[in-house]
């Protein structure tokens, strides 16, 4: 008689049997947070959390947000809650440039609209999407707290300040892997 | 005491009172629709994010929500005013410029608080127009049905599935326009750790959450003369399904429920309560077992699949504890695709088990692949007792005057013990009158006198009775003291199941359902919470099971004449072999 206890891999054996090295090391960086039996104050630590998982995976697939719930002891849905809120995280694989457009209110009105629009012209992908061959992310943000340069444009860790359109084809030149 | 003023009317309220409740003091409804209050069950959901209940208290500049606002000394509260007025409209407005408005063919039709609002308000037109949620319907899995362009982001079912019951599928997610509720990654229910206890379903306003139907699938049951179409009733439906004919809570209608099932065409009329009783026999001789060799206590309870979905995710490693015993609904699936099957001279397959439940999970439990042996289902439909209302409105039979019909046999008669499976405590109440006997009347060479009856025995263990999430009680039987606890609500299973983990609490036998209250809370009964009443309503269905139980003749399952000749006929002794392969089960981890 079938049953339902025909047993598969699970999502967490998969994650470590696919990516052991860093599953080990965002293991190792949890066993560092003051983890207890209160939720509360474990969901202190669940931004920290999910971003040394993004910084460690690059992104966050359904296999690492269970690892963070399990070891956080939070639910799973409570997590893609948050991930779904911030646009800096992501659950699906991400370009290795991450080019992120800030949006923010000084930037805006100075017109890192347009720069969004130039980007996606000319990397012919939307906000939000990674290019075909994996190279490059688009992305906006609300303020990096640098509103004296704006619009400003993040490339990973660098900063380009008083970004306009036509700067944009050499941004996207500087991206060298 | 705190002194306050509504509509220029004094009022004297306790300290962390609403305005909301300090008003219903005085006999006035501000309308909510966002808030919901399990009074009985101590959680209250006061998200304040509809602003439906928004009030004007004079001196501050913005209108007050009244459900999440505090009383203060001296407050002078205006729930009338034009702006007040306006501003609710308003609100409405909003949220119905952002729904679908196909209430005409919807399955909350009637039964939705935004569409009551809408009236109550008297909505003619609305101002407002623009880009509406579109989201894709999920109704994958065999329970639940999620259609979130209806939702309105009031929360509840997130209150209901993480607070409440411990589940924690459903969350808040996106942002802005795009927020609404969803399981990790969006997941189908049924990949989801979700246990279909359908609490969700129960708190929401509106048609986002509702259940998965088998109505269409049934009506083609009935009208195939191929098919031998017979059903079983649930304890819990009999106490509840008088509601969507406008009778009083907590009006017995199990007469009319008979008539009903037969005026529209089923073959046989059953009751799940007989199978309760045969559930009884069953796990009252393990708890007995247990209990003589001192061994794997506590005993579970397994009735109920919402718990037992619950016990498979959440706890995986405590799996050898429940009672291996199936739920009433599977043992009568069990019993009449073989013995009834034979019995009347049809094929398994011809024969169309349909269950009227006042639960969701029991659509999950009836398509688990174990409850299909050679592929062929034991339980093929299950109907909630709405949809058998809805059917029996279709149908046009006049339900309020129909005469008071009987069960058929051999599957339809059963014990005061069995009827009390509707309500939390009932199914341990009901394992205790057969224990105590069997206890009582202990055998000199060990064995147990299974359908004796035990003079001066207990029969009302009152101690397990009532809404309280988490009963215990310490039982006399003999020389034996008995610890029991009754838990209901998955939050209070979790707490009771971490404390026998860690060896905090020791019980002998434990029963657990997932709604809270028990069956007569199910996913599947009319809305209680949602429309009026709450728990004066659960109180009513849970005083009518115990007076339904107090009206039978006999009141222990093993006293029930037609158990008593299955074992003589057909199944040998409890937990015999046969017995063991028709009526026991077994559980998986899922992780």
């Amino acid at each position: 008689m079938t049953c339902c206890c025909e047993k598969t891999e699970s999502a967490l054996e998969k994650l470590a049997r696919l990516e052991p090295e860093k599953t080990a090391q965002l293991n190792a960086f949890i066993d560092t947070l003051p983890i207890g039996k209160d939720i509360e104050s474990n969901r202190a630590h669940l931004i920290i959390a999910l971003h040394q998982a993004q910084g460690i995976f690059g992104y966050l697939p359904s296999e690492v947000q269970q690892l963070i719930a399990e070891r956080l002891k939070l639910t799973r849905s409570e997590i893609y809650g948050v991930i779904s809120f911030y646009s800096y995280f992501t659950d699906k694989p991400i370009g290795r440039f991450k080019i992120n457009v800030c949006c923010g209110t000084a930037c805006f009105v100075k017109g890192a609209n347009l720069v969004v629009e130039q980007f996606s012209r000319e990397l012919n992908i939307k906000e939000g999407e990674t290019s075909a061959d994996g190279r490059f992310f688009l992305g906006v943000l609300r303020c990096v707290g640098a509103c004296s340069l704006a619009p400003v444009v993040m490339v990973n860790e660098r900063v380009y300040g008083n970004v306009t359109p036509a700067m944009v084809s050499q941004i996207i030149a500087d991206c060298k892997d | 005491m705190v002194n306050l003023k509504i509509n220029n009317n004094p009022v004297s309220v306790p300290e962390g009172t609403t305005i909301l409740e300090a008003a219903a003091k005085l006999g006035l409804k501000i309308p909510t629709l966002c808030h919901i209050n399990w009074d009985c069950f101590h959680v209250e959901h006061r998200s304040g994010s509809c602003r439906i209940c928004v009030v004007e208290v004079t001196g501050k500049p913005n209108l007050a929500p009244a459900c999440c606002t505090p009383v203060a000394e001296g407050m002078d509260v205006h729930t009338n005013t034009m702006r007040a007025i306006q501003a609710r409209r308003t609100v409405l407005e909003l949220l119905l410029s952002n729904h679908p408005k196909d209430c005409l063919v919807c399955t909350k039709n009637q039964n939705c608080n935004l569409q009551s609002l809408a009236s109550e308000f008297n909505i003619q037109t609305i101002r407002y127009e623009g880009e509406q949620t579109k989201l894709a319907v999920d109704d994958n899995g065999a329970a639940i049905r999620r259609d979130m362009s209806k939702c309105i982001m009031c929360r509840r079912c997130e209150t209901a599935c993480n607070v409440v019951q411990t589940v924690g599928v459903l969350s808040g997610v996106n942002r802005g326009f795009n927020a609404t509720v969803a399981p990790q990654n969006f997941l189908p229910l049924d990949q989801t750790a979700c246990v279909f206890c359908g609490q969700c379903v129960l708190a929401c306003p509106v048609g986002a959450l509702t259940e998965i139907s088998y109505k269409d699938e049934v009506w083609q049951a009935l009208n195939d003369p191929s098919k031998t179409v017979i059903v079983q009733t649930a304890p819990a439906v009999r106490v509840a399904i008088g509601e969507k004919f406008d009778m009083q809570p907590g009006e017995i209608s199990t007469g009319k429920l008979v008539a009903a099932l037969r005026r529209l065409g089923f073959a046989k009329v059953f009751d799940t309560d007989w199978s309760a009783d045969l559930t009884i026999m069953e796990e009252a001789t393990e708890l007995f077992g247990r209990i003589k060799s001192g061994k794997n206590l506590p005993l579970l309870t397994s009735c109920c699949p919402g718990w037992v979905n619950f016990l498979e995710h959440q706890f995986p490693d405590q799996l050898h504890m429940p009672s291996t015993a199936k739920s009433p609904q599977q043992m009568f699936g069990a019993i009449a695709k073989s013995y009834y099957a034979d019995l009347i001279g049809v094929d398994p397959s011809d024969l169309v088990v349909v269950s009227i439940m006042p639960c969701l999970a029991k659509k999950y439990e009836a398509g688990r692949p174990e409850f299909a042996p050679n592929g062929v289902r034991d339980v093929d439909y299950v109907l909630s007792t709405r949809e058998l209302a809805s059917m029996i409105k279709e149908a046009g039979v006049m339900f309020n005057s129909l005469p008071d019909e009987d069960y058929d046999d051999p599957l339809g008669e059963s014990s005061g013990a069995s009827v009390i499976f509707g309500a939390s405590g009932g199914v341990l109440e009901a394992a205790l009158r057969t224990a105590a006997d069997w206890i009582l009347n202990a055998q000199p060479d060990g064995s147990i006198a299974y359908f004796e009856d035990a003079a001066d025995s207990p029969i009302d263990f009152v101690a397990v009775r009532g809404l309280e999430g988490i009963k215990e009680a310490t039982v006399k039987i003999g020389d034996l003291e008995l610890k029991a606890a009754v838990v209901s609500g998955l939050g209070n299973a979790r707490k009771l199941l971490e404390k026998i983990r860690s060896g905090e609490s020791q019980y002998h036998a434990i029963e657990i359902m997932a709604c809270p209250g028990g069956c007569i809370n199910g996913g599947g009964q009319p809305y209680s919470f949602c429309s009026c009443g709450g728990s004066d309503v659960l109180e009513a269905r849970k005083n009518a099971v115990y007076r339904a139980d107090e009206g039978k003749a006999i009141r222990k399952s093993h006293l029930n004449p037609s158990i008593i000749k299955i074992y003589k006929d057909f199944l040998g002794h409890p937990n015999s072999e046969l017995a063991h392969k028709l009526l026991h089960t077994h559980y998986c981890a899922k992780k």
